[in-house]
Protein backbone atom coordinates (compact mmCIF):
# COMPACT_ATOMS: atom_id res chain seq x y z
CA UNK A 1 0.00 0.00 0.00
CA UNK A 2 1.47 2.93 -0.80
CA UNK A 3 1.95 5.61 2.02
CA UNK A 4 0.38 8.14 0.58
CA UNK A 5 -2.76 6.41 0.70
CA UNK A 6 -3.09 6.55 4.56
CA UNK A 7 -1.68 10.03 4.89
CA UNK A 8 -4.12 11.46 2.99
CA UNK A 9 -6.91 10.04 4.67
CA UNK A 10 -7.87 10.64 8.28
CA UNK A 11 -10.38 7.79 8.51
CA UNK A 12 -8.23 5.23 7.71
CA UNK A 13 -5.22 6.34 9.87
CA UNK A 14 -7.15 6.25 12.44
CA UNK A 15 -8.34 2.99 11.97
CA UNK A 16 -5.52 1.55 10.94
CA UNK A 17 -3.88 3.22 14.41
CA UNK A 18 -6.68 1.30 16.33
CA UNK A 19 -5.34 -1.95 14.81
CA UNK A 20 -2.37 -1.55 16.13
CA UNK A 21 -2.82 -0.71 19.23
CA UNK A 22 -5.55 -3.35 19.67
CA UNK A 23 -2.66 -6.23 19.53
CA UNK A 24 -1.12 -5.19 22.95
CA UNK A 25 -4.81 -5.30 24.61
CA UNK A 26 -5.51 -8.85 22.78
CA UNK A 27 -2.27 -10.31 24.56
CA UNK A 28 -2.23 -8.95 27.47
CA UNK A 29 -5.82 -7.93 28.53
CA UNK A 30 -8.51 -10.44 26.47
CA UNK A 31 -6.58 -13.72 28.02
CA UNK A 32 -7.66 -12.41 31.17
CA UNK A 33 -11.44 -12.32 30.75
CA UNK A 34 -11.02 -16.22 30.71
CA UNK A 35 -9.02 -16.89 33.55
CA UNK A 36 -10.01 -18.65 36.52
CA UNK A 37 -7.85 -16.73 38.63
CA UNK A 38 -9.47 -13.38 37.75
CA UNK A 39 -12.69 -14.72 36.75
CA UNK A 40 -13.76 -16.59 40.66
CA UNK A 41 -14.04 -14.83 43.46
CA UNK A 42 -11.74 -15.98 46.34
CA UNK A 43 -13.32 -18.18 48.74
CA UNK A 44 -15.75 -16.63 51.12
CA UNK A 45 -16.37 -13.14 48.92
CA UNK A 46 -19.51 -11.79 49.34
CA UNK A 47 -20.99 -8.97 47.55
CA UNK A 48 -21.52 -5.65 49.40
CA UNK A 49 -24.31 -5.08 51.87
CA UNK A 50 -26.91 -1.99 50.68
CA UNK A 51 -25.19 -0.09 53.46
CA UNK A 52 -21.84 -0.90 52.46
CA UNK A 53 -22.56 -0.19 48.71
CA UNK A 54 -23.78 2.94 49.82
CA UNK A 55 -20.77 3.72 51.44
CA UNK A 56 -18.46 2.76 48.15
CA UNK A 57 -20.71 5.09 46.41
CA UNK A 58 -20.07 8.09 48.99
CA UNK A 59 -16.21 6.91 48.51
CA UNK A 60 -16.39 7.22 45.08
CA UNK A 61 -18.48 10.73 45.08
CA UNK A 62 -15.87 11.97 47.44
CA UNK A 63 -13.18 11.20 45.35
CA UNK A 64 -11.31 9.30 48.11
CA UNK A 65 -9.93 6.73 45.39
CA UNK A 66 -7.03 10.13 43.89
CA UNK A 67 -5.65 10.18 47.10
CA UNK A 68 -5.80 6.30 48.17
CA UNK A 69 -4.97 3.44 46.04
CA UNK A 70 -6.82 -0.20 46.91
CA UNK A 71 -4.11 -1.89 45.44
CA UNK A 72 -1.20 -3.96 47.68
CA UNK A 73 1.66 -4.70 45.95
CA UNK A 74 3.75 -7.78 46.01
CA UNK A 75 6.81 -6.45 47.79
CA UNK A 76 8.11 -6.86 51.13
CA UNK A 77 7.59 -3.21 51.99
CA UNK A 78 4.11 -2.76 51.22
CA UNK A 79 3.23 -6.27 52.99
CA UNK A 80 4.90 -5.25 55.90
CA UNK A 81 2.72 -2.18 56.19
CA UNK A 82 -0.48 -3.29 54.66
CA UNK A 83 -0.92 -6.97 54.90
CA UNK A 84 -1.11 -9.46 52.41
CA UNK A 85 -0.87 -8.26 48.65
CA UNK A 86 -3.88 -7.95 46.75
CA UNK A 87 -5.26 -10.46 44.71
CA UNK A 88 -7.64 -10.53 41.61
CA UNK A 89 -9.98 -12.72 43.17
CA UNK A 90 -11.24 -9.90 46.15
CA UNK A 91 -12.26 -7.72 43.31
CA UNK A 92 -14.41 -9.65 40.87
CA UNK A 93 -18.00 -8.23 42.67
CA UNK A 94 -16.19 -4.30 41.84
CA UNK A 95 -17.45 -2.92 39.10
CA UNK A 96 -15.62 -0.35 39.27
CA UNK A 97 -12.61 -1.16 40.31
CA UNK A 98 -11.07 1.28 42.80
CA UNK A 99 -7.81 0.43 42.61
CA UNK A 100 -6.50 3.64 42.32
CA UNK A 101 -3.08 4.40 41.36
CA UNK A 102 -2.32 7.41 43.73
CA UNK A 103 -1.20 7.20 46.93
CA UNK A 104 -1.18 11.18 48.77
CA UNK A 105 -2.68 8.93 51.45
CA UNK A 106 -2.09 5.33 52.47
CA UNK A 107 -3.75 2.32 50.72
CA UNK A 108 -6.51 1.03 51.79
CA UNK A 109 -7.14 -2.24 50.48
CA UNK A 110 -6.89 -3.70 53.72
CA UNK A 111 -8.14 -1.03 55.56
CA UNK A 112 -11.10 -2.83 57.35
CA UNK A 113 -10.90 -3.42 61.16
CA UNK A 114 -7.50 -1.68 61.40
CA UNK A 115 -8.90 0.79 63.19
CA UNK A 116 -12.20 1.53 65.58
CA UNK A 117 -15.62 2.44 63.66
CA UNK A 118 -15.30 5.97 66.16
CA UNK A 119 -11.57 6.47 65.17
CA UNK A 120 -12.99 6.51 61.48
CA UNK A 121 -15.86 9.00 62.55
CA UNK A 122 -13.10 11.29 64.11
CA UNK A 123 -10.50 11.45 61.65
CA UNK A 124 -13.66 11.69 59.05
CA UNK A 125 -14.91 14.78 61.01
CA UNK A 126 -11.66 16.32 61.48
CA UNK A 127 -8.40 14.02 60.61
CA UNK A 128 -5.99 16.52 62.09
CA UNK A 129 -7.97 15.72 65.45
CA UNK A 130 -6.45 11.95 65.48
CA UNK A 131 -3.77 12.95 63.29
CA UNK A 132 -2.01 15.87 63.79
CA UNK A 133 0.22 16.40 60.32
CA UNK A 134 -2.35 15.08 58.91
CA UNK A 135 -3.23 16.64 55.03
CA UNK A 136 -6.40 14.71 54.37
CA UNK A 137 -9.46 17.43 53.95
CA UNK A 138 -12.42 16.69 56.01
CA UNK A 139 -15.56 15.61 55.21
CA UNK A 140 -17.98 17.26 57.79
CA UNK A 141 -20.64 17.16 55.50
CA UNK A 142 -21.03 12.96 55.76
CA UNK A 143 -22.33 13.64 59.33
CA UNK A 144 -25.36 16.02 57.83
CA UNK A 145 -26.43 14.01 55.16
CA UNK A 146 -28.57 10.70 55.41
CA UNK A 147 -29.65 8.53 52.44
CA UNK A 148 -32.52 8.17 51.39
CA UNK A 149 -31.55 4.86 49.83
CA UNK A 150 -34.05 5.66 46.77
CA UNK A 151 -31.48 4.43 43.66
CA UNK A 152 -30.31 1.67 45.74
CA UNK A 153 -32.31 -1.24 44.44
CA UNK A 154 -31.66 0.26 41.06
CA UNK A 155 -27.73 0.57 41.54
CA UNK A 156 -27.78 -3.35 42.80
CA UNK A 157 -29.96 -4.79 40.29
CA UNK A 158 -27.30 -3.49 37.61
CA UNK A 159 -24.78 -4.50 39.62
CA UNK A 160 -26.56 -8.29 39.64
CA UNK A 161 -26.31 -7.85 35.72
CA UNK A 162 -22.57 -7.26 36.00
CA UNK A 163 -22.45 -10.84 37.40
CA UNK A 164 -22.63 -9.95 41.29
CA UNK A 165 -25.00 -12.14 43.16
CA UNK A 166 -27.25 -10.60 44.79
CA UNK A 167 -30.57 -12.45 45.88
CA UNK A 168 -33.91 -10.75 45.85
CA UNK A 169 -34.36 -10.42 49.06
CA UNK A 170 -31.76 -8.46 48.93
CA UNK A 171 -32.45 -5.94 46.57
CA UNK A 172 -35.80 -5.61 47.96
CA UNK A 173 -34.97 -4.46 51.14
CA UNK A 174 -31.85 -2.33 50.16
CA UNK A 175 -33.94 1.24 50.06
CA UNK A 176 -35.13 0.02 53.95
CA UNK A 177 -31.60 -1.32 54.60
CA UNK A 178 -29.89 2.53 54.34
CA UNK A 179 -32.92 4.69 54.50
CA UNK A 180 -32.11 7.62 57.01
CA UNK A 181 -28.54 6.33 57.93
CA UNK A 182 -26.24 9.10 58.19
CA UNK A 183 -23.75 9.19 55.66
CA UNK A 184 -20.35 8.63 57.61
CA UNK A 185 -21.77 5.21 58.83
CA UNK A 186 -22.32 3.57 55.39
CA UNK A 187 -19.00 4.90 53.86
CA UNK A 188 -17.46 3.57 57.52
CA UNK A 189 -18.89 0.06 57.02
CA UNK A 190 -17.59 0.18 53.32
CA UNK A 191 -14.42 1.10 55.10
CA UNK A 192 -14.60 -1.91 57.55
CA UNK A 193 -14.91 -4.42 55.20
CA UNK A 194 -11.96 -3.64 52.98
CA UNK A 195 -9.95 -6.57 52.29
CA UNK A 196 -10.81 -8.50 54.99
CA UNK A 197 -11.70 -11.64 53.03
CA UNK A 198 -7.99 -12.74 52.81
CA UNK A 199 -7.13 -13.54 56.67
CA UNK A 200 -3.85 -14.36 57.76
CA UNK A 201 -2.03 -10.99 56.61
CA UNK A 202 1.40 -12.69 57.98
CA UNK B 1 -1.72 -18.34 50.00
CA UNK B 2 -3.19 -17.57 47.00
CA UNK B 3 -0.80 -16.64 44.49
CA UNK B 4 -1.19 -14.07 41.73
CA UNK B 5 -1.10 -15.39 38.41
CA UNK B 6 -2.65 -18.33 39.86
CA UNK B 7 -2.97 -21.72 37.32
CA UNK B 8 -1.26 -21.93 33.98
CA UNK B 9 -3.21 -20.39 30.94
CA UNK B 10 -5.21 -22.89 28.99
CA UNK B 11 -3.08 -24.49 25.39
CA UNK B 12 -5.56 -22.00 23.60
CA UNK B 13 -4.45 -19.10 25.56
CA UNK B 14 -0.82 -19.95 25.57
CA UNK B 15 -0.48 -20.30 22.31
CA UNK B 16 -3.03 -17.40 21.82
CA UNK B 17 -0.49 -14.87 23.53
CA UNK B 18 2.26 -15.90 21.63
CA UNK B 19 1.63 -15.77 18.47
CA UNK B 20 0.60 -12.24 18.75
CA UNK B 21 3.67 -11.52 20.64
CA UNK B 22 6.03 -13.39 18.46
CA UNK B 23 3.84 -12.16 15.73
CA UNK B 24 3.97 -8.51 16.14
CA UNK B 25 7.37 -8.48 16.68
CA UNK B 26 8.02 -10.59 13.44
CA UNK B 27 5.65 -8.18 11.72
CA UNK B 28 7.65 -4.56 13.37
CA UNK B 29 10.93 -6.51 11.93
CA UNK B 30 9.57 -7.26 7.93
CA UNK B 31 8.32 -3.84 7.93
CA UNK B 32 11.45 -2.20 9.03
CA UNK B 33 13.39 -4.04 6.79
CA UNK B 34 10.96 -4.17 3.59
CA UNK B 35 11.18 -0.59 3.52
CA UNK B 36 14.56 -0.52 3.91
CA UNK B 37 16.13 2.21 1.14
CA UNK B 38 19.76 3.62 0.68
CA UNK B 39 20.07 7.15 -0.13
CA UNK B 40 19.62 8.61 -4.05
CA UNK B 41 22.48 8.91 -5.88
CA UNK B 42 22.95 12.18 -7.34
CA UNK B 43 22.53 11.80 -11.13
CA UNK B 44 24.94 13.67 -13.35
CA UNK B 45 23.94 17.20 -13.02
CA UNK B 46 23.93 16.64 -9.18
CA UNK B 47 20.34 16.57 -8.78
CA UNK B 48 19.01 13.94 -6.62
CA UNK B 49 15.25 12.27 -6.84
CA UNK B 50 13.13 13.42 -3.97
CA UNK B 51 9.45 12.17 -3.06
CA UNK B 52 7.63 14.81 -5.34
CA UNK B 53 6.39 16.97 -2.57
CA UNK B 54 7.11 20.62 -2.22
CA UNK B 55 6.20 23.34 -0.27
CA UNK B 56 6.95 26.83 -1.23
CA UNK B 57 9.43 25.24 -3.53
CA UNK B 58 11.89 23.35 -0.66
CA UNK B 59 11.20 19.44 -1.95
CA UNK B 60 11.49 16.85 0.19
CA UNK B 61 14.62 13.94 -0.04
CA UNK B 62 13.94 10.36 0.01
CA UNK B 63 16.73 9.18 2.12
CA UNK B 64 17.35 6.55 3.95
CA UNK B 65 16.53 5.81 7.80
CA UNK B 66 19.19 7.38 10.23
CA UNK B 67 21.87 4.59 10.82
CA UNK B 68 21.87 5.33 14.60
CA UNK B 69 17.55 5.28 14.41
CA UNK B 70 17.48 1.92 12.18
CA UNK B 71 19.90 0.51 14.35
CA UNK B 72 18.30 1.18 17.94
CA UNK B 73 14.81 -0.06 16.46
CA UNK B 74 17.15 -3.23 15.34
CA UNK B 75 18.58 -3.32 19.22
CA UNK B 76 14.83 -3.14 20.54
CA UNK B 77 13.55 -6.52 19.03
CA UNK B 78 16.59 -8.04 20.03
CA UNK B 79 16.68 -6.99 23.44
CA UNK B 80 12.54 -8.17 23.37
CA UNK B 81 13.43 -11.36 22.23
CA UNK B 82 15.89 -12.13 25.15
CA UNK B 83 13.64 -10.49 27.68
CA UNK B 84 10.96 -13.56 26.54
CA UNK B 85 13.55 -15.85 26.83
CA UNK B 86 14.40 -15.00 30.23
CA UNK B 87 11.40 -13.59 31.43
CA UNK B 88 7.61 -14.61 31.76
CA UNK B 89 5.82 -13.24 28.60
CA UNK B 90 5.02 -15.73 25.98
CA UNK B 91 2.06 -17.63 27.34
CA UNK B 92 2.49 -20.70 30.04
CA UNK B 93 6.41 -20.52 29.23
CA UNK B 94 8.13 -18.98 32.42
CA UNK B 95 11.37 -17.95 30.89
CA UNK B 96 14.68 -19.79 31.78
CA UNK B 97 15.57 -17.41 35.02
CA UNK B 98 12.14 -19.04 36.62
CA UNK B 99 11.87 -14.90 38.20
CA UNK B 100 7.84 -14.86 39.21
CA UNK B 101 6.64 -11.25 41.06
CA UNK B 102 5.42 -13.77 44.38
CA UNK B 103 9.05 -15.15 44.39
CA UNK B 104 10.75 -12.32 44.18
CA UNK B 105 8.52 -11.48 47.15
CA UNK B 106 8.87 -14.27 49.08
CA UNK B 107 12.99 -13.78 48.17
CA UNK B 108 12.67 -10.49 50.25
CA UNK B 109 10.71 -11.51 53.00
CA UNK B 110 12.66 -14.79 53.32
CA UNK B 111 15.93 -12.43 53.58
CA UNK B 112 14.42 -10.00 55.63
CA UNK B 113 12.94 -13.11 58.49
CA UNK B 114 16.85 -14.08 58.36
CA UNK B 115 17.96 -10.72 59.81
CA UNK B 116 15.42 -10.12 61.90
CA UNK B 117 13.98 -13.32 63.29
CA UNK B 118 17.06 -13.24 65.48
CA UNK B 119 16.53 -10.33 66.91
CA UNK B 120 13.24 -10.11 67.80
CA UNK B 121 13.40 -14.05 68.89
CA UNK B 122 15.89 -12.78 71.63
CA UNK B 123 13.77 -9.47 72.39
CA UNK B 124 10.75 -12.07 72.94
CA UNK B 125 12.92 -13.92 76.07
CA UNK B 126 12.77 -10.92 78.08
CA UNK B 127 10.62 -10.23 80.58
CA UNK B 128 8.71 -6.96 80.06
CA UNK B 129 9.96 -4.66 82.75
CA UNK B 130 13.64 -5.62 82.05
CA UNK B 131 12.51 -5.22 78.35
CA UNK B 132 11.33 -2.12 78.65
CA UNK B 133 15.06 -0.49 80.25
CA UNK B 134 16.51 -1.61 77.52
CA UNK B 135 17.05 1.19 74.84
CA UNK B 136 17.78 -0.25 71.31
CA UNK B 137 14.82 -2.35 72.28
CA UNK B 138 13.17 0.65 72.57
CA UNK B 139 14.20 2.42 69.66
CA UNK B 140 12.59 -0.69 67.84
CA UNK B 141 9.49 -0.48 69.56
CA UNK B 142 8.90 3.05 69.31
CA UNK B 143 8.94 2.88 65.52
CA UNK B 144 6.45 -0.16 65.55
CA UNK B 145 4.29 1.99 67.98
CA UNK B 146 4.38 4.94 65.57
CA UNK B 147 3.40 3.15 62.66
CA UNK B 148 0.51 1.09 64.24
CA UNK B 149 -0.44 2.55 67.48
CA UNK B 150 -0.27 6.33 67.09
CA UNK B 151 -2.95 7.29 64.70
CA UNK B 152 -5.59 6.91 67.68
CA UNK B 153 -3.10 7.03 71.02
CA UNK B 154 -1.19 10.20 69.42
CA UNK B 155 2.54 10.09 68.57
CA UNK B 156 3.65 10.96 72.15
CA UNK B 157 0.96 8.54 73.69
CA UNK B 158 -1.39 11.00 75.29
CA UNK B 159 -3.96 9.89 73.66
CA UNK B 160 -7.15 12.07 72.51
CA UNK B 161 -10.87 12.03 72.64
CA UNK B 162 -11.95 8.31 72.78
CA UNK B 163 -8.48 6.68 73.27
CA UNK B 164 -6.90 6.38 75.78
CA UNK B 165 -3.67 7.92 77.46
CA UNK B 166 -1.28 5.60 77.75
CA UNK B 167 1.38 7.68 79.69
CA UNK B 168 -0.43 8.50 83.03
CA UNK B 169 -1.47 6.19 85.80
CA UNK B 170 -5.21 5.73 84.92
CA UNK B 171 -5.33 2.53 83.28
CA UNK B 172 -8.94 1.07 82.44
CA UNK B 173 -7.90 -2.61 81.62
CA UNK B 174 -4.58 -2.66 84.39
CA UNK B 175 -1.62 -1.81 83.56
CA UNK B 176 0.43 -4.53 84.41
CA UNK B 177 2.33 -6.92 81.44
CA UNK B 178 0.19 -9.08 81.39
CA UNK B 179 -2.67 -6.42 80.97
CA UNK B 180 -1.08 -4.68 78.35
CA UNK B 181 -0.26 -8.29 76.36
CA UNK B 182 -3.88 -8.99 76.30
CA UNK B 183 -4.94 -5.39 75.69
CA UNK B 184 -2.65 -5.24 72.68
CA UNK B 185 -3.20 -9.33 72.00
CA UNK B 186 -6.85 -9.27 71.78
CA UNK B 187 -7.92 -6.07 71.87
CA UNK B 188 -10.59 -4.55 73.55
CA UNK B 189 -14.25 -3.40 73.68
CA UNK B 190 -15.50 -0.71 76.35
CA UNK B 191 -19.06 -0.83 76.82
CA UNK B 192 -20.94 1.31 78.93
CA UNK B 193 -24.81 1.31 78.19
CA UNK B 194 -26.87 3.82 77.55
CA UNK B 195 -29.09 4.72 80.46
CA UNK B 196 -31.56 7.66 78.72
CA UNK B 197 -34.29 5.19 80.20
CA UNK B 198 -33.44 6.35 83.74
CA UNK B 199 -34.91 9.90 82.68
CA UNK B 200 -33.17 13.34 82.29
CA UNK B 201 -33.60 14.19 85.91
CA UNK B 202 -31.97 10.62 87.32
CA UNK B 203 -29.21 11.42 84.21
CA UNK B 204 -28.41 15.16 85.98
CA UNK B 205 -28.91 13.91 89.36
CA UNK B 206 -25.87 10.87 88.54
CA UNK B 207 -24.15 13.56 86.93
CA UNK B 208 -23.88 15.57 89.75
CA UNK B 209 -22.93 12.52 91.82
CA UNK B 210 -20.05 12.04 89.42
CA UNK B 211 -18.63 15.09 89.34
CA UNK B 212 -18.85 14.72 93.17
CA UNK B 213 -16.50 11.38 93.01
CA UNK B 214 -13.80 13.43 91.47
CA UNK B 215 -14.10 16.14 93.81
CA UNK B 216 -15.06 18.65 91.23
CA UNK B 217 -17.90 21.73 91.49
CA UNK B 218 -21.08 20.19 91.89
CA UNK B 219 -24.81 20.41 93.65
CA UNK B 220 -24.78 18.82 96.75
CA UNK B 221 -28.57 18.32 97.15
CA UNK B 222 -28.92 16.83 93.37
CA UNK B 223 -25.64 14.93 94.28
CA UNK B 224 -27.45 13.28 97.14
CA UNK B 225 -30.12 12.19 95.25
CA UNK B 226 -27.87 10.79 92.35
CA UNK B 227 -25.89 8.62 94.83
CA UNK B 228 -29.38 6.15 95.34
CA UNK B 229 -29.52 5.82 91.40
CA UNK B 230 -25.28 5.26 91.20
CA UNK B 231 -25.30 2.55 94.02
CA UNK B 232 -28.43 0.28 92.39
CA UNK B 233 -27.61 1.64 88.72
CA UNK B 234 -23.57 2.30 88.67
CA UNK B 235 -21.88 0.59 91.02
CA UNK B 236 -21.75 -3.23 89.79
CA UNK B 237 -19.26 -2.14 87.62
CA UNK B 238 -17.61 0.92 88.49
CA UNK B 239 -17.71 0.01 92.16
CA UNK B 240 -19.38 1.48 95.23
CA UNK B 241 -16.70 3.99 95.43
CA UNK B 242 -16.41 4.50 92.28
CA UNK B 243 -13.17 3.13 91.43
CA UNK B 244 -14.05 1.42 88.61
CA UNK B 245 -13.18 -2.12 87.85
CA UNK B 246 -10.09 -2.88 85.46
CA UNK B 247 -11.58 -6.62 84.76
CA UNK B 248 -14.17 -5.01 82.90
CA UNK B 249 -12.74 -2.21 81.88
CA UNK B 250 -15.10 0.39 83.80
CA UNK B 251 -13.34 3.60 84.17
CA UNK B 252 -12.15 4.56 88.00
CA UNK B 253 -15.10 8.05 88.50
CA UNK B 254 -12.44 9.44 91.20
CA UNK B 255 -9.12 10.48 89.76
CA UNK B 256 -10.62 13.50 87.86
CA UNK B 257 -9.53 11.84 84.46
CA UNK B 258 -12.29 12.38 81.73
CA UNK B 259 -11.45 9.76 78.64
CA UNK B 260 -14.46 12.03 76.46
CA UNK B 261 -14.17 15.03 77.36
CA UNK B 262 -13.64 16.99 73.91
CA UNK B 263 -11.46 20.15 74.11
CA UNK B 264 -13.27 23.02 75.27
CA UNK B 265 -15.72 20.83 77.04
CA UNK B 266 -17.53 20.70 80.50
CA UNK B 267 -17.31 17.98 82.28
CA UNK B 268 -20.75 17.79 83.41
CA UNK B 269 -21.66 17.85 79.91
CA UNK B 270 -19.15 15.06 78.14
CA UNK B 271 -20.64 12.84 81.05
CA UNK B 272 -24.24 13.61 80.58
CA UNK B 273 -23.55 12.14 77.36
CA UNK B 274 -21.99 9.61 78.37
CA UNK B 275 -24.93 8.72 80.72
CA UNK B 276 -27.57 9.19 77.88
CA UNK B 277 -25.70 7.50 74.80
CA UNK B 278 -23.34 5.33 76.36
CA UNK B 279 -19.96 4.66 75.08
CA UNK B 280 -18.20 1.81 72.97
CA UNK B 281 -14.90 2.35 72.83
CA UNK B 282 -13.04 -0.60 70.82
CA UNK B 283 -9.42 -1.16 70.22
CA UNK B 284 -8.57 -3.52 67.44
CA UNK B 285 -6.60 -6.76 68.03
CA UNK B 286 -2.86 -6.09 67.07
CA UNK B 287 -1.79 -9.61 67.28
CA UNK B 288 -2.88 -10.68 63.66
CA UNK B 289 -1.43 -7.30 62.16
CA UNK B 290 1.85 -6.82 63.60
CA UNK B 291 2.42 -10.53 65.41
CA UNK B 292 3.50 -11.87 68.51
CA UNK B 293 6.83 -10.70 68.42
CA UNK B 294 6.68 -6.97 67.97
CA UNK B 295 2.93 -7.08 70.40
CA UNK B 296 5.85 -8.09 73.15
CA UNK B 297 8.19 -5.34 71.91
CA UNK B 298 5.19 -2.32 72.07
CA UNK B 299 4.14 -4.08 75.72
CA UNK B 300 7.24 -2.93 76.75
CA UNK B 301 6.83 0.06 75.33
CA UNK B 302 4.38 1.25 76.52
CA UNK B 303 5.02 -0.44 80.10
CA UNK B 304 8.38 1.98 79.83
CA UNK B 305 6.37 5.07 80.19
CA UNK B 306 6.22 4.47 83.77
CA UNK B 307 9.91 4.82 83.93
CA UNK B 308 10.58 7.87 82.59
CA UNK B 309 10.20 11.40 84.49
Amino acid sequence: MKHEIVEKNVGLLAVLILVAISFGGLAEVVPLFFQKQTTEPVEGLEPLSALELAGRDIYRREGCVSCHSQMIRPFRAETERYGHYSVAGESVYDHNFLWGSKRTGPDLARVGGRYSDDWHRAHMYNPRDVVPESIMPAYPWLFENTLDGEDMAAKMNTLRILGVPYTDEQIESAERDVQGTQEITALIAFLQQLGTVLEGTR
Amino acid sequence: MSNLWGESLSGFWSAWIIIITLGTIAFSGWILFANRRTDKTPDADGNVETTGHAADGIEEYDNALPKWWFQLFVATIIFSLGYLVLYPGLGNFAGILGWSQEGQWEEEVAQAEERFTPIFAQYQEVPIPELARDEAAMQVAERIYQNNCAVCHGSNAQGGYGFPNLTDDDWLYGGEPENILTSLHNGRNGLMPSWQQLGENNIGNLTQYVLSLSGLEHDAESAEQGEATYASVCAACHGPSGTGNQALGAPNLTNDIWLYLAPGQEVAESVRQTLRNGRNGHMPAQASYIGEERVHLVAAYVYSFRLQD
